[in-house]
């Protein structure tokens, strides 16, 4: 009973000790670089919680790393490493940027549409490392990072070609949008829209998938124990294609999001967004789990988002804010280490 | 009598489960004193708490006479206790030196000293024995010698009491009678040893003294010259242990299985089986008897599709399965008790009930319209854990947790559960301890007797010998001849194993009665 109590304590406590232990380093590098850490705390929640319209914009922010940490989640569930979410993430913003933008029809077909575009254009993305995993057993890590520059460079072209040597894309037409009056007026017009409830779907798809379904039975076996999944008669290949494109088609829906939701067009990348890349943290800090990537993506966005205020707010150079983010982090993926702390801790107590 | 060690009284408990109850073992300075007990007997417990890797709840513990505080390994290993752990601790791309000192590297100007190092571990290995090039690296040499490593990496701390965890578990016959010979001499160095088994062999071969744990408790502690195997399994097990299972004659029927010239390759692309045939009938169980690496595994994998063949026929029950899928094999009513049921036979991240569920999870009840009816399967589970008595704290517990013994049982209530044809039993008592071989082998001849046909791949001629009721014999890759138990003996199997034919085989048994008359 004693042991139980302190369990679910020590689960409440870990979190909370990381982020304050981060918080706390992180003072001591604005303190040591000269600038005033209180300030720049204060700018940091006020950009996070100030007002009504931080808070609409960080829930958008959140958006496409719940979408992201899910696809990452999803593919390491099933035993596989997907590095190419970033790459999907881009093919999907533009697909569905094109649907949205490319054809006129009614909202009830369009928006659908141009979601499951950026869904479908991910979940091809992925496919093909999957299919290279399934039959020629060569390795997902390389093959999705590579993709990633080759969706970068293919997608800059298409947007050149489509906008006659332009650097960005027709706007997507009102019927395609997931811009929401309702929700952007709640948050004194912010760019919050209505993507945090097909992401907030997704995490239930995604729970349903794995929990629920047969397919997702598989997908876990094979991810566990290939041989004994063999031998049990499920088919490998198909379940590690599988795999990865429902991996994929997540990161697709994250990039429809920023295309339909967020900026309704896009531009030529001189770079990756980097909400791929952070996926990988948010679904490790979630525990690859569909609630624990909520949590990851709820800190990820927030101190995103949040952070952008520190510069202007308390006059701390965007550089020391990285590093005072990238600090909590650290210490929340830490997680493991504290609580290792708090369970010795414990155990000495009980023993004297 | 001097005792080296003596734990007296020892408690341990996790939760509410006691997994040491008061267990008393002395140690008497050079002795081999054998700690038996069957999987989960809570061996391995007792020797943690000896090794500090677990503080005892009750009980003390005496080395060399002083009361001893063992707080963690690292106490063990200054009071000269050095533990043989079953799956060895090495790593794999570092030399034997290496692996050694590893932890406690001798250093000299700044720098590791591996040479001073790779010389004393010569010259210890000379001293007992042990024959290992101190500068070879750990993943080009066999598994003995991985473990003669180990039993260095202890002296060479300085231990004198040794504890070896299970050491003969992933021996071959002849790596076993060298470490035999490798404890008997350490014992003459002046050694100590605590020797953790459940083989009944070994220890009427090697130790002193026997100290017999069941559930938990504490039976006894006899001298090995005044027992016998019965009477420690009856100690281990708690009731008598039947050596020979007991079975009627077999009344074989219609051909479940026909394998007509089948021939099969390796990854490598060498034929391992070659030109093989041989029939099961329904009612019968057919043994196959040979040295590992015959075939066995390839003709296994073939029959179940896991392996292509190459050339032949398999028939199940008048239908053709060559080289088809794994699941329509399986429901075309085989079931298979695979060879490395942690490799084959379990997904051991997942819940035990999830495993029972392995091959029918995709079917009703369990599975309607893509959906899973989890609760359908946990049912079952439960059903098969009561009727096999596989040992768990439920169908929620990962299969990770379970003994050896009991993840068997888990696999072989699946098994048969479907109610196939033809059950496949490959190596099925493989590292289990006497009741759950005994246990297993009622369960193969109950599946004969309800009129099914059983193939049984063992490496253990007594095995072979007490279950079969026909022993094909494979040698390089076909069957070299079939043989009826009550007609031959170990002698004869064991000549037609290495290549002989039966007339061979005979003539040289009875050469070797003559010499002995002689």
């Amino acid at each position: 009973m004693s042991t139980n109590m302190s369990n679910r304590m020590i689960n409440l406590l870990v979190p909370a000790i990381a982020v304050i232990l981060g918080l706390l380093v992180g003072a001591i590098v604005m303190l040591v670089s000269g600038y005033d850490p209180v300030a720049g705390y204060i700018a940091l929640w006020q950009g996070i919680f100030g007002d009504s319209y931080a808070i609409g914009e960080t829930i958008r922010q959140i958006t496409p790393y719940i979408l992201a940490g899910l696809a990452v989640a999803f593919a390491f569930r099933t035993g596989l490493f997907n590095i190419g979410v970033e790459g999907q993430l881009i093919v999907g913003w533009f697909a569905a940027v094109y649907v949205g933008a490319a054809f006129d029809l009614p909202k009830v077909i369009h928006l659908p549409l141009s979601i499951l575009a950026g869904a479908a254009a991910g979940a091809l993305w992925a496919f093909l490392p999957g299919l290279l995993k399934a039959k020629m057993k060569i390795h997902e890590v390389i093959v999705t990072i590579m993709m990633n520059y080759i969706a970068l460079h293919v997608v800059n072209a298409l947007i050149k070609t489509w906008s006659g040597g332009g650097d960005k894309t027709e706007r997507i037409l009102e019927s395609a949008s997931l811009r929401s009056e309702f929700l952007s007026s709640l948050t004194d017009y912010s760019r919050l829209h209505y993507g945090i409830i097909v992401a907030l779907l997704m995490v239930v798809v995604m729970w349903f998938i794995l929990e629920k379904t047969t397919t997702g039975f598989e997908l876990k076996a094979v991810g566990f124990n290939e041989h004994a999944s063999q031998y049990a008669g499920m088919k490998i290949g198909k379940n590690i294609i599988l795999s990865m494109v429902i991996s994929g088609a997540f990161a697709g829906l994250a990039g429809a999001m920023e295309g339909l939701g967020t900026f309704g067009n896009m531009y030529t990348r001189g770079g990756f967004t980097g909400i791929g890349f952070d996926g990988i943290a948010v679904a490790l800090l979630g525990a690859n789990t569909p609630l624990g990537v909520i949590f990851g993506a709820v800190l990820f966005g927030s101190l995103k988002y949040g952070a952008l205020n520190m510069p202007n707010a308390a006059q701390i150079p965007e550089e020391v804010v990285q590093i005072v983010i990238a600090l909590v982090i650290f210490f929340v993926a830490c997680g493991y280490a504290i609580r290792l702390f708090l369970t010795k801790m414990s155990k000495k107590k009980g023993e004297k | 009598m001097e005792y080296v060690i003596e734990m007296l009284n020892i408690r341990k408990e996790f939760g509410n489960f006691v997994a040491n109850d008061n267990i008393t073992l002395q140690l008497r300075k050079g002795e081999i004193h054998a700690l038996l007990g069957e999987n989960g007997a809570g061996k391995s417990t007792l020797m943690n708490v000896l090794f500090g890797l677990y503080q005892p709840d009750g009980g003390e513990i005496r080395v060399r006479g002083n009361k001893a505080d063992i707080t963690d390994p690292n106490v063990a290993n200054k009071l000269g206790i050095g533990m043989v752990h079953q799956h060895f601790m090495l790593v794999e791309n570092f030399t034997v030196t290496e692996n050694i000192i590893l932890g406690n590297e001798p250093k000299k100007n700044g720098t590791v000293n591996v040479a001073g190092a790779a010389k004393k571990v010569a010259e210890l290995s000379k001293q007992y024995g042990l024959n290992v090039d101190p500068n070879a690296k750990i993943e080009d040499i066999s598994v003995g010698m991985q473990q003669r490593v180990e039993i260095l990496k202890t002296l060479y701390r300085g231990a004198d009491i040794l504890i070896f965890d299970e050491p003969t578990a992933s021996l071959t016959p002849q790596e076993i009678s060298e470490l035999i010979g490798i404890m008997k001499k350490l014992i003459a160095e002046g050694k100590s040893i605590i020797l953790i088994t459940h083989k009944l062999q070994e220890i009427m071969d090697v130790s002193d003294r026997v100290t017999v744990i069941r559930k938990g408790k504490g039976i006894g502690t006899v001298e090995t010259a005044d027992t016998n195997p019965e009477q420690l399994a009856s100690m281990m097990v708690g009731r008598q242990v039947t050596f020979k299972t007991e079975k009627g004659p077999a009344h074989p029927k219609e051909e479940v299985l026909k394998i007509d010239g089948l021939t099969v390759e390796d990854s490598r692309g060498i034929s391992k089986v070659k030109n093989l045939s041989l029939t099961i009938r329904k009612g019968e169980i057919v043994g196959i008897a040979g040295i590992d690496g015959n075939g066995q595994s390839e003709l296994i994998e073939a029959i179940t599709g896991l392996r292509k063949a190459q050339s032949g026929k398999i028939l199940i029950n008048g239908k053709d399965i060559t080289n088809r899928k794994p699941r329509e094999i399986t429901e075309s009513g085989i079931g298979h008790i695979p060879q490395d049921r942690h490799k084959h036979g379990l997904v051991l991240d997942f819940p035990i009930g999830h495993n029972i569920g392995l091959q029918t999870y995709y079917r009703p009840p369990y599975s309607k319209g893509g959906i899973m009816d989890y609760s359908a399967i946990e049912k079952k589970a439960k059903d098969i854990i009561a009727q096999y008595d596989v040992r768990t704290q439920g169908p929620h517990e990962p299969a990770r947790a379970l003994s050896g013994g009991n993840q068997q049982k888990a696999i072989i209530g699946r098994e048969v559960e479907r109610d196939p044809d033809l059950l496949i039993a490959a190596l099925p008592t493989r590292g289990l301890d006497v009741g759950a071989i005994e246990f297993i082998h009622r369960r193969l001849i109950e599946q004969r007797d309800s009129g099914k046909a059983v193939l049984l791949v063992s490496f253990e001629l007594d095995e072979v010998m007490n279950v079969s009721d026909r022993i094909a014999v494979i040698y390089d890759g076909s069957i070299i001849d079939t043989v009826y138990p009550s007609e031959t003996d170990e002698q004869e199997l064991g000549l037609l194993m290495a290549g002989h034919s039966r007339q061979a085989a005979a003539r040289q048994a009875e050469e070797g009665v003559n010499k002995h008359v002689e």
